[in-house]
């Protein structure tokens, strides 16, 4: 008979022994914030449809102090998943020559966030431009 | 460099099947000097304190990829990991996660083993080729596209880096991925066709999260996760573009 006995190791607790695991669990749990986001604009495209005075009902609902504070943890968190979503980026994409040169995963990163910053700046000036 | 001789204490992940129920740790106190690797604590533990010790190890250079263990909690090779970056913290040293221990720091790897042969890990030529045709020829380019991850050494950290891989050990995993992604970006070979069906599968690409631990720890820059998060792409163009352009054999 064989001696042999391997010893599987439970996983119980995993993402708690290391901290890139923590982080991960983090990044992927920012994700339900954006998800959350997805749902207050359907909510608000929904209403919208309803007319007029639905709107302003909901408008006034958005500037409370309670959906303002709503808002203002929505964009933590969308600045941190935004942050790691474009540092895990380079590790996605297949390599991308420039001059036949390889574009280094850093460059990517820092594109990606600029691109993102520039078309946020783009968006939040035409909605300032519109509600004034 | 600090030349003078400390001790360090070594706290290691023992298990010996025919005695022990489960695994526990055991403390030894190591004199160490700071050339000293965590392989060569492990040596000095079983030359002169505990000669039971198992644990695997060859070549001591980084490039055989036997000695793969969790040191401090982190996958790494400890011929690689000196014994001076964890002293005066007791140092940890346990069997590689995510495998069955054998024994001690042995680890069973059939599991690897047979995916790694499952990926058909060779260039399957597009037809046989006479000695008389001479060499292959390849591009500097051609070659750069697949270098990277032809430098796996089978060491497995990337497996123990991988909480998709010890949640489900049904998937594929990160080093043969990799390894797939190498033969099938070599301009000599022709057997994608043949590696792709494992890559779609349930077993395949789409069990990684993309937590990237994989690449941070893999001792040779591999990237391990760039290869199975580009063949996630690979795939769901497959699958979509079989209903523009089907092909023979789609499924």
């Amino acid at each position: 008979m064989s001696a042999r006995r391997p010893y599987l190791r439970p996983m119980d607790g995993w993402w708690r022994k290391n901290p890139f695991f923590v982080e991960y669990m983090v990044h992927e749990g920012t994700a339900l914030f954006v998800a959350l986001y997805a749902l207050i604009l359907l909510v608000s495209v929904t209403l919208l449809a309803n007319g007029e005075a639905a709107w302003n009902r909901w408008l006034a609902f958005l500037i409370s102090p309670l959906c303002i504070v709503i808002h203002v943890v929505l964009l933590m968190a969308f600045l941190y998943h935004t942050w790691t979503w474009f540092n895990i980026m380079p590790r996605t994409l297949p390599p991308i020559l420039v001059k036949g040169e390889r574009v280094s995963a850093a460059t990517i990163t820092r594109t990606g966030l600029a691109v993102t910053a520039v078309a946020s700046l783009i968006v939040f000036a035409i909605a300032w431009r519109i509600a004034s | 460099m600090n030349t003078s001789t400390r001790v360090i204490t070594m706290e290691i992940l023992r298990y010996r099947p025919e005695q022990d129920k489960e695994p526990f740790y055991q403390q030894y106190q190591v004199p160490f000097t700071d050339d000293m690797s965590v392989l060569q604590g492990l040596q000095y533990i079983k030359d002169e304190l505990d000669g039971s010790l198992s644990f695997r190890w060859y070549c001591s250079l980084a490039i055989c990829g036997s000695c793969g263990m969790m040191i401090g909690g982190v996958p790494n090779l400890c011929c690689q990991t000196f014994l001076r970056n964890f002293y005066p913290n007791v140092l940890r040293v346990e069997a590689l996660a995510h495998f069955p221990i054998e024994r001690d720091l042995v680890i069973v790897m059939d599991d690897f083993m047979a995916k790694l042969e499952s990926i058909k890990p060779y260039i399957i030529p597009d037809k046989p080729r006479a000695l008389s045709e001479g060499e292959y020829l390849q591009t500097p380019a051609q070659l750069d596209l697949y270098e990277q991850f032809s430098s796996c050494i089978n060491c497995l950290l990337c497996y123990a880096a991988c909480p998709q891989y010890g949640l489900n050990s049904k998937f594929i995993g990160p080093g043969a991925m990799a390894l797939v992604h190498r033969y099938n970006l070599d301009s000599r070979d022709s057997g994608k066709d043949q590696r792709m069906p494992l890559v779609h599968s349930e077993e395949g690409v789409f069990n990684c999260t993309a937590v990237g631990y994989c690449s941070e720890v893999c001792p040779k820059k591999v990237d391990p996760a760039n290869a199975v998060n580009i063949n996630k792409t690979e795939s769901a163009k497959d699958y979509f573009l079989r209903f523009v352009a089907p092909k023979g054999g789609a499924q």
